[in-house]
């Protein structure tokens, strides 16, 4: 049983996110679980966002893993609770996204409380490409659901920021 | 009939109306970032929508679906917020009905993330964290506007005289809705938007005779408009698929 699971874990690892293909869904914090029942696989992910398009090609990367490996019968149960946050990211998560030139979530931010200061932008986000902290934030969205979009002042380079959620 | 049906219809079709009202920014927006911006908002509302719609389809059973939810019931069955139906309008009012709409959004959430019922609970913990930043985004432009040029001010101004008046009916409950009473928030409501109206040199109005009925599926002529668009294809090519 055991084994089963790690050989289906080892399948579903290196599905890559559609969005971000440097970020696999273990990364992302989007694989919970997998549960062997009987005859039957069940696969368990959480949503990044409510809204967050990438969840169906997600979910049919997913299928297409097991039916390719004979797991066809499956199940993929999306749980909402515990709500997915950023702290579930790896940290070598972390590090992909900063090489591929998305700044990764600070650990925790003051947007992410509901109390913050309007036009607070005292919260610095380092540049991914020449690592400096004198950014600026262009839009609290940016061209994913999870990212903002930000301004390097020193490098002058546009770059995504991987919100902290 | 089980209130925590319609209840989560309510919370479903105020979510998906709003959301199909911002959506036809898309792709005019004033500046790039702001198209990109309320479209993101938009997507945050659809996918909170679509999670409402599949719990009530499995309360609901008998074949019903979060598509059948959306797309075949009628207007009169539509039990969303008159505020979310509102036209769009100017910027100004655009702004100003997501910002009444999110700080409603963000209390009722606060409150529904610890209630006994588990899902519902899990839909608003999940929705929250997304509120706050739509919270955020549109207290930010409705200072910007209300405290910006004589003409932004002036829009604002006109933004409140068309959508206060709709903005009392998210206070007073409808049968349905014994999870949260939602009189118990309208205090911090009012603290909330008075701070940020305050912010931006705006008036908070006085009272005004408050329109009703959208809960129970009575509302304004806009509705009617939305709901053509949104149901056509369904409507014309019954069972069609993406």
């Amino acid at each position: 049983m055991e084994e089963k699971k790690e050989h289906i874990l080892s399948l579903l690892r290196e599905i890559p996110d559609p969005e971000v293909p440097v970020l696999t869904i273990e990364d992302l914090g989007v694989l919970r679980d997998v549960r062997i029942n009987g005859d039957e696989v069940e696969v368990v992910i959480t949503p990044t966002y409510s809204g967050c398009p990438a969840m169906d090609t997600i979910r049919m990367q997913i299928r297409l893993a097991l039916m390719e490996h004979g797991y066809t019968n499956n199940k993929i149960t999306m749980l909402l609770s515990p709500a997915w946050t950023t702290e579930w990211m790896s940290e070598s998560g972390k590090e992909k996204l900063k090489a591929y030139g998305i700044a990764p979530p600070n650990p925790k931010q003051q947007v992410c409380e509901p109390q913050e200061q309007l036009f607070a932008a005292a919260e610095a986000v380092q540049c991914p490409l020449c690592e400096s902290w004198n950014t600026r934030r262009i839009s609290e969205f940016g061209s994913t659901a999870c990212k903002a979009l930000y301004q390097c002042n020193e490098c002058r380079e546009p770059f995504d920021y991987f919100k902290c959620h | 009939m089980n209130p925590t049906i319609d209840y989560s219809l309510h919370l479903a079709d105020s979510t998906l109306i709003l959301a199909q009202r911002n959506a036809e920014w898309c792709g005019h927006g004033p500046i790039l970032e702001q198209d990109i911006a309320i479209t993101n908002i938009t997507l945050d509302l659809l996918g909170q929508s679509r999670n409402f719609y599949q719990y009530a389809a499995s309360l609901i059973g008998e074949g019903s679906t979060e598509d059948s939810l959306a797309y075949l019931r009628k207007e009169r069955e539509f039990k969303n917020l008159l505020l979310c139906e509102q036209q769009n309008g100017d910027w100004a009012q655009t702004v100003l009905k997501q910002f009444f709409f999110s700080v409603y959004q963000q209390l009722l959430f606060d409150k529904l993330q610890s209630c006994s019922d588990e899902q519902l609970a899990a839909i608003a913990a999940k929705s929250l964290k997304e509120v706050n930043y739509h919270v955020r985004w549109s207290s930010e432009w409705v200072i910007r506007l209300g405290d910006g040029t004589e003409e932004s001010h002036s829009r604002m101004l006109k933004a409140i005289d068309a959508l206060w008046q709709y903005t009392g009916e998210m206070f007073i409950p409808a049968k349905y809705e014994v999870t949260i009473d939602p009189s118990t928030i309208k205090d911090s409501w009012l603290q909330k938007v008075n701070t940020v109206l305050n912010e931006a040199g705006l008036p908070l109005p006085g009272k005004v005779f408050m329109q009703t009925g959208g809960k129970e599926g009575k509302h304004t002529e806009q509705l009617g408009y939305i709901l053509t668009e949104l149901q056509y294809m369904q409507r014309a090519y019954p069972n069609s698929e993406w």
